[in-house]
């Protein structure tokens, strides 16, 4: 049955294993970089590793957490470009920071508010990743709306599936 | 101050994590965007990822080959994959050959020309991406362990592909053509325009640095220019799609890449490159040549005639019959090549290429021209014997059939 929450004293922390703690970043990691061989759009419009560091940010619901589960997947995603190791790290990093401090606040247990929060946290995403770019990196990047909102439907679509798979690893505290 | 550090404890970290990353990224800008700085860090993402990579490609590979090799059509796939490995080889070497004989018209009489050849290939495999259209960079399963090194440039049967920008023991990370930090030294092969190929934000290609008074149009070919000491010249880069006015002078030109970028599967590494002069046999075509060809000249004596005349006609159609035989890849390397042997008909046309427009009856005569071709890969002097031998095997010159002034202008 599902739980929802709807004032802070009663937000459930979740924790999870290991194995899945490891695991799932690392497969998402290995399906963002194998699948656009066969698919090219799909690293254009999704962004697995930033759906997982969403869903863990807001089922720990730990600031602190989240945002060290951002920065991690993020490097590592950075790690697998040319582009400086950080781009993605810090990108995350907000996103996963954002997002658990969201989950406390807020009931994420829903299809429609995982939905509006993927949206809105992609967007962020892409934000903070053209900001660093282009002030830090001096990269020759174009912001286009239209590919954000694409790419915020298009990852909050997938994501509201995967959470609710991703769900079966919670372990309650 | 406890209570100050316990109710901002969050945000300290994260600014801290932040500034953690924001200073690792500084000290990557300011060395400079070499990546081997950081190569020992990202050989762990690289090192965690590629075994599952290179696992599901074997396996993919694999139950592929079950399937089409024993259950769907035995032996057919295999030797279709070992025609295509003929037809890449070939079309490398067709290119190689046409550029040559482009370059040999222009360059005739330059002395101590130098020349690029691929010598020796590694067939990879493409494992994975960086997952980012940000950052369009694929790796293939070798590395180090084959002899690939950094710089390297890989193509396909097709085209350009990109080069190698960091390189692991097992493993090779690849900086595709249309990724925004690439350039590629090009250049148009019909008019000779050159500039620099580069990725756009969308992953688009695009040739830079051509002025806006050229004339470029959609569907002209490019090739490598050789310019970036990275690729070999005379590769095959793409083909014009869009031409536009751009800003400062230049034109926007928008190149459909020849390879398939965005589905790639087997690529090859050009592991080592040969440059070799070449050596200008022939003596300089001068103007009073081309004149003399140009002009209304006494026909060609029958061949009963020239048989009269010892080590011309006799020589010619021994070295037509010759020719016209298969020759095996031995035969058709170095310089033994029936082309030198020609001296007679070599004498009957001065000007290259005069004896490529021959009549059309011409063309169901054996063709020694193309088994000679591709003996001499580098000397274009050789061919020009080996082409005229074409000639005496086409009936006499008939005035309708004669070269046009503008088909025997080398230029």
């Amino acid at each position: 049955m599902p739980i929802t929450y709807t004032s802070g004293e009663q937000v459930e922390v979740y924790r999870f294993s290991i194995p899945v703690t490891l695991g799932v970043p690392l497969i998402a990691l290995f399906v963002q970089a194998f699948v656009p061989l066969r698919f090219p759009w799909f690293a254009v419009y999704f962004d697995l590793p930033l759906l997982v560091t969403i869903f863990f940010a807001m089922a720990r619901r730990s600031p602190i957490a989240g945002l060290l589960t951002g920065a991690f997947i993020g490097l590592a995603q950075d790690m697998l470009g040319h582009n400086p190791i950080g781009l993605y790290g810090i990108s995350k990093t907000v996103v996963g920071y954002g997002a658990s401090s969201l989950g406390v606040k807020l009931d994420v247990e829903n299809a429609g508010a995982r939905f509006l929060i993927t949206l809105g946290f992609y967007l962020v995403h892409s934000a903070v990743y053209f900001t660093v770019a282009r002030a830090l990196v001096n990269m020759s990047l174009s912001w286009s709306w239209w590919h954000g909102v694409w790419g915020g439907l298009a990852n909050a679509a997938l994501g509201t599936f995967l959470y609710f798979a991703l769900d079966k690893f919670k372990q309650r505290t | 101050m406890e209570s100050v550090l316990g109710r901002y404890r969050n945000l300290i970290i994260l600014v801290g994590v932040l500034f953690l990353q924001v200073l690792g990224l500084a000290m990557q800008v300011k060395r400079g965007s070499d990546t081997q700085d950081t190569r020992l860090i990202r050989i762990w993402a690289v090192g965690a990822l590629s075994p599952f990579e290179r696992s599901l490609v074997w396996v993919r590979n694999g139950s592929g080959n079950i399937f089409h090799n024993y259950i769907y059509l035995r032996g057919v796939r295999a030797e279709n994959r070992e025609l295509k490995q003929q037809i890449e080889q070939m079309r490398l070497q067709q290119v190689r050959l046409s550029e040559d004989a482009a370059q040999a018209h222009r360059l005739q009489s330059l002395l101590a020309f130098k020349e690029q050849f691929v010598s020796k290939t590694v067939a990879a495999q493409v494992i994975g991406s960086s997952g980012s259209d940000l950052s369009r960079v694929v790796y293939i399963d070798k590395g180090e362990n084959v002899g690939i090194r950094r710089d390297m440039p890989v193509i396909t049967a097709e085209g350009i592909v990109g080069k190698v920008l960091m390189v692991y023991p097992s493993v090779s990370q690849v900086l595709l053509i249309n990724d925004q930090t690439s350039g590629v030294g090009a250049i148009l092969d019909k008019s000779r325009l050159q500039g620099v190929l580069r990725g756009g934000a969308t992953g688009e290609v695009m040739l830079e640095r051509v002025m806006s008074d050229e004339q470029v149009a959609a569907g002209d070919i490019v090739l490598t220019s050789g310019g970036d000491r990275i690729f070999p010249k005379g590769l095959p880069v793409g083909t014009v799609s869009k031409v536009s006015n751009g800003k400062d002078l230049f034109l926007n030109i928008k190149i459909k890449p020849a390879a398939n970028l965005s589905k790639l599967e087997e690529v090859l590494v050009l592991v080592e490159k040969q440059e070799r002069q070449a050596v200008a046999e022939e003596k300089r075509v001068r103007a009073s040549d081309i004149l003399s060809q140009r002009l209304p000249s006494v026909p060609e004596k029958p061949p009963q005639a020239q048989a009269a005349t010892p080590g011309t006609s006799a020589a010619i159609a021994a070295g037509a019959s010759s020719a016209a035989k298969p020759k095996s890849p031995a035969a058709m390397s170095g310089s033994n090549a029936p082309t030198a042997k020609t001296p007679a008909s070599a004498v009957a046309s001065p000007v290259p290429g005069v004896a490529q427009k021959a009549p059309p009856q011409a063309v169901t005569a054996p063709r020694p021209k193309i088994s000679v071709t591709s003996t001499s890969l580098s000397s274009p002097a050789t061919r020009q014997p080996a082409i005229v031998e074409d000639k005496p095997l086409t009936p006499p010159v008939q005035p309708a059939t004669q070269p046009s002034p503008n088909d025997n202008d080398p230029h």
